[in-house]
């Protein structure tokens, strides 16, 4: 399975995101419309995820708990399933701080577990998040639900735990946050596995490509929960053409990464890098696509 | 630690804007929370009060102050002894909390209640100069699942089923200076043993318990007079 990720614009305006569905459709089974990321405003998910979905192609679309309480969480979720949207990533969601409204209130009515959580439960026992019954149930949502781990986030001791309370909640399946640090990642998996959780989830990496050391830089020191070693900043750093470089690091961690036990896919997060996925997929083996 | 609501004066130029229509004011402080807190006491209210007047001598157009400080403002009948002095005058000016200025506001419907007091949070003081937001006041405590640290308030997005993804190096993704709470709550719990506790699944709050379902009031009948 290949995922990948594309930020909608902060205007109202659905070509370019579209233009970007186009480009990469073939070389991605779904891709993720991020919900508002680092709590910038921007075109919603839901709606750029009907307009790529009108260009044949599968969207993932992520849900924060930022911004919505669990009465907005519900009614955008039947929503979105009454526009063919049939695949959630439930996340808690970047602080306001970060964004372009950093005095705005926020929400977290639910957590990012207890919204996987009343979500499976509404799938399965059909009734909303408050317990009520869903009088019509032929006629439910039924997401693909999908949750976020990231195993270098602290306290890391927590992270496996943080991955089975997900999967228990009804996470079908997993993203995780970009990894760098490979024998990390790898000592995240061995517990997962000694957890008995790697066949009750599908698990994507998340892969990032990396345009040149500044981009590396920043991502290490402004986005939250990344960690990027100094080895690769310098290596970046050091290379001719650090954009080949950055996809060539790429290209081998995903190798790397596939050799892992419990690895069901990878999930590219190119971060206005679309251009570089096509070249990322294909070099590391996994193109073309079944469809 | 001493346990208060913590609150923090405003910018004098900003209180000095908010009276400069009048000539003739009422600072009241209060002897609770807010003198613990060294915002609101009694040597807070005079050193106010000494700087307004300077500050309007300054402006050529003098101001008349009167100070009291309650020894809470929160209960009324601390306020009876302040009737005499609210004669003759249109303003009164709260360095007592938030809770204090609408008690004032409430006994004195007629007098123009300005507060020069920003109320901030229900915490404590561990180290002398620093105070820290404790408590959420969410009306249904769960420190008891938490080895006794609130999420809900000292983590910035209130996750009750463990950490955001965010912290690094132990601290909150959106401020390198403040622990991130489930470190805490991740390092007590290890240390008592309990970190299974941890791993089950805590369920929606019901928020209507907070000041969501309203303003809340507490009644009780075995101490009730009437």
């Amino acid at each position: 399975m290949v995922t990948a990720e594309i930020n909608p614009p902060k205007h109202a305006c659905p070509e370019n995101i579209k233009r970007q569905a186009e480009f990469i459709a073939c070389y991605v089974d779904a891709l993720n419309i991020t919900d508002c990321s680092t709590a910038v405003v921007r075109l919603s998910s839901i709606a750029a995820g009907f307009h790529i979905l009108s260009c044949g192609v599968e969207p993932i679309i992520q849900m924060t708990c930022r911004d919505r309480n669990r009465i907005a969480m519900q009614s955008d979720l039947l929503g979105a399933y009454s526009l063919g949207i049939r695949n959630i990533l439930c996340l808690s969601g970047d602080h306001q701080k970060f964004g372009n409204h950093p005095t705005a209130k926020n929400v977290y009515d639910l957590d990012s577990i207890q919204f996987i959580y009343y979500l499976n439960r509404l799938q399965t026992e059909k009734v909303f998040f408050s317990g009520e019954p869903i009088k019509e149930k032929e006629k439910v949502p039924h997401f693909f639900i999908g949750a976020v781990i990231n195993p270098f986030a602290d306290p890391r001791e927590f992270q496996v735990i943080r991955l089975e309370k997900k999967i228990r909640a009804g996470a079908k399946f997993i993203q995780t946050q970009c990894i760098f640090d490979l024998e990390g990642f790898a000592d995240f998996m061995e517990q997962a596995e000694w957890r008995g959780l790697l066949q009750k989830t599908y698990i994507l990496a998340g892969v990032a490509p990396l345009k040149n050391y500044r981009v590396a830089q920043y991502m290490q020191n402004n986005v939250p929960g990344i960690v990027v070693p100094d080895k690769v900043i310098n290596q970046l750093q050091r290379a001719a053409y650090p954009a080949q470089e950055g996809i060539a690091i790429c290209v081998e961690q995903i190798k790397r990464i596939r050799e892992m036990k419990g690895i069901q896919g990878i999930h590219i997060m190119a971060m206005g890098w679309v251009e570089a996925i096509p070249e990322i997929v294909s070099r590391a083996g996994l193109y073309p696509r079944q469809k | 630690m001493k346990k208060i609501i913590v609150a923090e004066q405003k910018p004098i130029s900003e209180i000095a804007s908010l009276i400069y229509d009048y000539e003739k004011i009422l600072l009241v402080g209060c002897a609770g929370c807010v003198a613990v807190c060294l915002s609101g006491g009694e040597k807070e209210v005079e050193i106010l009060a000494a700087a307004l007047r300077l500050l309007r001598q300054q402006q050529n157009k003098p101001l008349e102050i009167l100070t009291f400080v309650a020894t809470r403002a929160c209960a009324p009948e601390y306020l009876v002894d302040l009737d005499p002095l609210t004669k003759n005058l249109a303003v009164i000016v709260s360095l007592t909390c938030g809770v204090g200025a609408q008690y004032l506001a409430d006994r004195y419907p007629e007098k123009w209640v300005i507060p020069a007091q920003d109320t901030k949070f229900a915490g404590g003081s561990g180290e002398h100069g620093i105070w820290e937001e404790r408590c959420g006041l969410c009306g249904d405590c769960i420190l008891h699942y938490t080895g006794g640290i609130c999420p809900i308030i000292r983590c910035a997005k209130s996750m009750l089923n463990g950490p955001c993804g965010g912290a690094q190096n132990g601290k909150c993704e959106i401020n390198t200076e403040m622990d991130c709470a489930w470190q805490l709550i991740y390092n007590r719990m290890k240390l008592l043993n309990k970190l299974d506790k941890l791993a089950e699944f805590q369920p929606a709050k019901d928020w209507s318990l907070a000041r969501h379902g309203g303003p809340r009031k507490v009644i009780r009948k075995d101490v009730l007079i009437k």
